[in-house]
């Protein structure tokens, strides 16, 4: 991926493919395999639809139910763009009613710049969302876009000096109750635990995780959980999304 | 790929920023002989040859002030219980006209000499040579190791030799002989680890300033009475030892070695030069890191300032200002990867302080880490600080972005920012060292509201925060790389 994007950054793409396609002709190199065209496009098995149930995180404290908004288109090339100052202006700018305090629920819609877009309400099947498989399941734009996250963490307690812990691909940016606390600019690749945020505290109850992703070229995913001081997962929480 | 090139070219033209010469230790650490390095009540105190020694309140800066009776030469001293235990040369070694030795022990519950408690008793011997025999007893050494007590003593005057002393009294075991472990060396000292028992002495000449050859060798044993071998299996009853500490920068003759474990993966030594060349060829203490290697035990050097890329040593990412990445003008490549360069080479500037400074905030601004690119927002300049105190072997350092005055410091919350003037306050001064796998501790020396000691930690791959140190755990570690 890195290599593709790399190419596509420095605008040599075409040279690069002439010079493949060059090889492929010379005896000994076999033709390449056409494309294949994906006609039964889905966001199975990486996702299934959330249940009414409540959802513990996986055994390594990984949240895996999610409201995802379809992707919003926001052309870039290359994610050599991806910088602080940049991710920032994008994750502020306003693409709908309610972005920063909506809980929404699954079939939910909103419309940016004329285009309706809807939110999944869903279970990952991994321990982390493959962001880029749910727009390419829906049959929607997969480069060049920004995904909107947001589940609910329902904790029995309140925890004092945990931190979220994140991972993308690319940038991202993620409030707890309505605060920022963790961010990830540049060309990003997913990483456990990649950053973390400073100490905070879970409250007893209703929490909200509220994330952006924003990705040029390439697969987009991100993961997210709690860990404690030690960086042990924090597991006795719920999600519902209510 | 074209990181590299660039960080390759950025490098190429990088000039090197200048190098101070680590100090031996501030105050007045004059001293030859020194004892092992002892804390009591807070403070740290040392012996030498001739009585008396030196006090610190911190381990850095020292002051004359130790009390120790009976004169003669280089002590040792142990704490056994709520004792300490102090051995040293009561004759022998030249005094008196001759090598007829006797090293004596003697205790007292505190080495504060203001302390009503303070008095050294039962003045004993627990070795002696006749004078013609081929040891001479001075220069003692204990080792507590496997709940048993050993001396070691001895100069060029023959062997080295141990023998074995009541762990509960220092005196010497009834009916115990010596064994001869090691020949034509002195300052002996013993450490024990991981079923090694280590033989460390001092070779070379003694006592002849700049001109002094003194250096420190090393060998081991799975037996405490030998056979030590060095790491060309020669033994030191033959004259074998492996190097372990030489002349280096301004400091000659290193003798006297003194093992100061800290606990938490932190050993350090100490040791006398015969001269410190910045200090009129005075003898000098000085306390120095020590790591270990395949076995051996590796002197290394307490921190040198300059300018550095702090590298983490759980992901490699350099801890950076967190400021927006800003691109360095892509050079021209001819055809592009698939084809051979074209045009003449030519170097590239690395990207500048002045082109990005303007950009950043004035205020305070997180760290974080990230790959490292040798961007000005990576840079630190590590920097002693006078007259703030200090640790042993070190003072504390302040870390500043490099060409600005914008500290690294530790918050109230446990967390670490930028300040964007360097004042000295406590949470800006840092406590910087090498552990014995040869990565690096960094501790602040306060932190607002805490009592707490915590230490630089990589909380995820690119968070730094501050923790309880954990010598055990990666994400405890950092390496300072030249930038």
């Amino acid at each position: 991926m890195s290599v593709f994007r790399r190419i596509l950054m420095l605008g040599a793409g075409i040279l690069a493919l002439s010079a493949f396609q060059g090889l492929s002709a010379q005896p000994g190199f076999p033709a390449p395999p056409p494309a294949p065209v994906d006609t039964h496009r889905s966001i199975a098995p990486y996702f299934a639809r959330a249940t009414a149930h409540p959802k513990a995180p996986d055994a390594d404290g990984f949240l895996q139910r999610w409201v995802l908004l379809e992707p919003i288109v926001k052309p870039n090339r290359s994610n050599n763009v991806l910088t602080d100052s940049y991710v920032r202006a994008a994750f502020s700018t306003e693409y709908f009613p309610g972005q920063f305090t909506v809980v929404p629920h699954d079939g939910d819609k909103v419309t940016v710049a004329g285009q309706e877009l809807a939110w999944h309400a869903l279970d990952t099947s991994t321990f982390n969302a493959k962001i880029f498989r749910f727009a390419y399941g829906l049959n929607k734009p997969t480069y060049g876009v920004i995904f909107w996250a947001v589940t609910v963490v329902n904790s029995p307690r309140e925890i004092k000096d945990i931190r979220l812990a994140i991972g993308s691909n690319s940038a991202s940016m993620w409030w707890l109750n309505d605060k920022e606390v963790v961010d990830v600019f540049g060309d990003r690749h997913m990483i456990v635990d990649d950053a973390v945020s400073h100490r905070l505290t879970l409250n007893k109850g209703r929490n909200v995780i509220r994330g952006a992703v924003i990705n040029g070229p390439g697969l987009s995913d991100f993961c997210v959980r709690f860990i404690d001081e030690k960086g042990a997962p924090i597991k006795d929480i719920t999600m519902n999304l209510e | 790929m074209k990181s590299h090139l660039l960080a390759a070219a950025g490098l190429a033209l990088f000039s090197l920023y200048a190098m101070t010469p680590a100090r031996a230790e501030d105050g007045e650490p004059y001293i030859h002989d020194p004892s092992t390095v002892m804390q009591c009540g807070g403070k740290y105190y040392v012996y030498g040859t001739g009585g008396g020694g030196l006090i610190s309140d911190d381990g850095w800066t020292w002051h004359s002030g130790a009390v120790r009776p009976g004169g003669g030469l280089a002590p040792d001293v142990i704490k056994l219980g709520d004792r300490y235990f102090v051995a040293y040369a009561s004759k022998g070694g030249g005094m008196n006209g001759g090598h007829a030795g006797a090293i004596n022990t003697m205790w007292t519950k505190t080495l504060d000499p203001t302390s009503p408690d303070f008095g050294f008793k039962d003045n004993t011997v627990v070795a002696t040579t006749d004078g013609i025999e081929d040891a001479d007893a001075i220069d003692p050494s204990f080792l507590l190791a496997e709940g048993r007590l050993w001396l070691t003593y001895g100069t060029y005057f023959g062997y080295i030799r141990i023998v074995e002393l009541n762990p509960k009294t220092a005196k010497r075991i009834p009916g115990n002989q010596p064994v001869n472990i090691a020949i034509d060396m002195e300052a002996s000292a013993m450490m024990y680890r991981d079923g090694w028992y280590y033989l460390l002495g001092t070779h070379g000449t003694c006592c002849d300033s700049a001109n002094s050859t003194y250096n420190i060798r090393v060998g081991r044993s799975r037996k405490v009475t030998g056979p030590f071998l060095d790491n060309m299996g020669l033994d030191m009853i033959r004259g074998g030892g492996k190097l372990f500490a030489a002349a280096s920068g301004r400091h000659v003759g290193v003798g006297h070695f003194g093992l100061m474990d800290l606990g938490q993966g932190v050993q350090k030594f100490s040791c006398h030069y015969e001269a410190d060349l910045d200090r009129s060829g005075r003898s000098v203490l000085d306390i120095r890191p020590m790591m270990w290697k395949d076995g051996w035990p590796v002197a290394g050097d307490n921190f040198e300032e300059g300018t550095y890329e702090i590298q983490s040593e759980r992901g490699g990412y350099a801890l950076e200002l967190a400021v927006d990445f800003v691109r360095m003008a892509n050079p021209a490549r001819g055809p592009g990867f698939m084809r051979a360069p074209t045009g003449p080479v030519t170097p590239i500037a690395a990207q500048d302080l002045a082109q990005v400074l303007p950009n950043w905030p004035t205020g305070n601004i997180d760290v974080r880490l990230n790959d490292y690119m040798i961007r000005p927002n990576q840079k630190w300049t590590i920097s002693p600080v006078a007259n703030v105190g200090g640790y042993p072997g070190s003072p504390y350092f302040k870390i500043t972005i490099a060409g600005t005055d914008r500290a690294l410091a530790a918050t109230a919350e446990g967390e670490v920012i930028t300040v964007p003037t360097f004042t000295a306050a406590p949470e800006q001064l840092w406590r910087i060292e090498q552990l014995i796998d040869g990565t690096y501790r960094i501790m602040p020396k306060a932190v607002p509201n805490s009592s707490e000691p915590v230490a630089l930690t990589s909380i995820g791959g690119r968070t730094p925060t501050l923790a309880k140190f954990d010598p055990k755990n990666d994400k405890s570690k950092w390496n300072f790389r030249r930038p």
